[in-house]
């Protein structure tokens, strides 16, 4: 990462979306990037019982709509590579 | 089969009554009954916008408190004679009216218009409880900016909260030339980022300033601005119409530039 940042400085563009990702997923459901880490870390701690998981990628995301389209619900995406099914 | 739009953006300053004073001369000049509701009470602006500020008589807190009727305080655009606006007053503020006395009025002039355009104020209190009240249909006005963006997010989920079962998306000043260059959120980053459907992109263009000087909407007339209000006009009456190729304008400044600063 600390390479890239060297020969390339990121576009302000991305990190306005950057920034906007995070601000409205609180924004939306009213609960703060920090609740959001603590249900992350949360679910790769209950998950990693089962099976190896990769916690450094793993992503997760609260969307106010299911699919692009007129839902109303908020979703809860988690993104979670899987580095091993039959480790336990 | 009248509509009542509210044009809104939670942040102020992106270009909401710009886009109510276009939208509403250019739906009157596709030959529709339009009337225009200024909802901002206390910083009442879009008839200097539309140059009518010097024969507001009655406004409409004076309809709400039966000092007058409709009528008398609907006054006729003086280049589209099926375009009317109803003034907001400036010497009251955002109290003097209820969402309740809002929808009585705007089901009042559904009768007689096509269209009925609601201009909201920056916010998400009183006033903007009363433009939303009556209304159908919003238009949500943002810039490809952190800050609108934010609030019109929060705006779309009032709106979805209020049950709008339309809700489109305006995005104004976008300089294609800082979308080339990466230092500007592209119209599809703010699709992705709000995911409510798109109705119209209004580039960044001093002819909006110059329009606004004279007191004259631009909308349908040969600036690119004027261009994109008119394809707007004709996408909210239902009519399908292609985006502006923005980057024609882009290459061409871009070679302009070329030609002067060579490096």
């Amino acid at each position: 990462m600390g390479i890239r940042h060297i020969f390339r400085r990121k576009k302000s563009k991305e990190i306005a979306k950057d920034r906007l990702k995070i601000l409205l997923i609180s924004d939306r459901v009213n609960c703060s990037p920090e609740m959001m880490e603590m249900i992350k870390n949360d679910i790769a701690k209950v998950i990693s019982k089962y099976m190896k998981i990769d916690t450094q990628t793993m992503e997760i995301q609260i969307s106010k709509t299911g699919s692009k389209g007129q839902g109303k619900t908020p979703t809860l995406y988690a993104n979670i590579p899987i580095l091993d099914l039959h480790t336990k | 089969m009248s509509e009542v739009i509210v044009v809104t953006s939670g942040k102020g300053g992106v270009g909401k009554t710009t886009t109510s004073a276009n939208v509403g001369t250019g739906l009157a000049a596709l030959g529709k009954k339009v009337v225009l509701i200024d909802a901002d009470i206390g910083l009442r602006n879009l008839d200097v916008v539309m140059g009518l500020e010097n024969r507001i008589v009655y406004n409409l807190v004076d309809v709400i408190e039966n000092k007058c009727r409709i009528k008398q305080a609907l006054i006729k655009d003086k280049r589209h004679p099926s375009l009317f606006l109803m003034p907001s007053a400036q010497t009251k503020d955002k109290t003097s009216v209820t969402p309740e006395e809002m929808v009585k009025i705007v089901n009042q002039l559904r009768e007689t218009f096509d269209y009925v355009i609601i201009d909201c104020p920056a916010g998400i209190e009183q006033g903007f409880k009363n433009a939303i009240a009556g209304a159908d249909r919003a238009l949500v006005v943002t810039t490809p900016e952190v800050s609108a963006i934010r609030d019109a997010d929060r705006i779309i989920g009032l709106l979805e909260a209020n049950e709008f079962k339309k809700i489109d998306l305006i995005i104004n000043r976008l300089r294609p030339e800082m979308v080339k260059r990466g230092e500007m959120m592209s119209s599809s980053d703010v699709v992705d980022i709000l995911s409510i459907p798109l109705i119209g992109i209004v580039p960044d263009d001093e002819n909006v300033v110059i329009a606004t000087n004279q007191g004259e909407p631009l909308v349908g007339n040969h600036t690119m601005a004027g261009k994109a209000y008119q394809n707007i006009c004709y996408r909210v009456s239902g009519k399908e119409v292609p985006y502006l190729e923005l980057d024609k304008t882009i290459s061409f400044w871009m070679r302009m530039s070329g030609i002067f600063h060579k490096n």
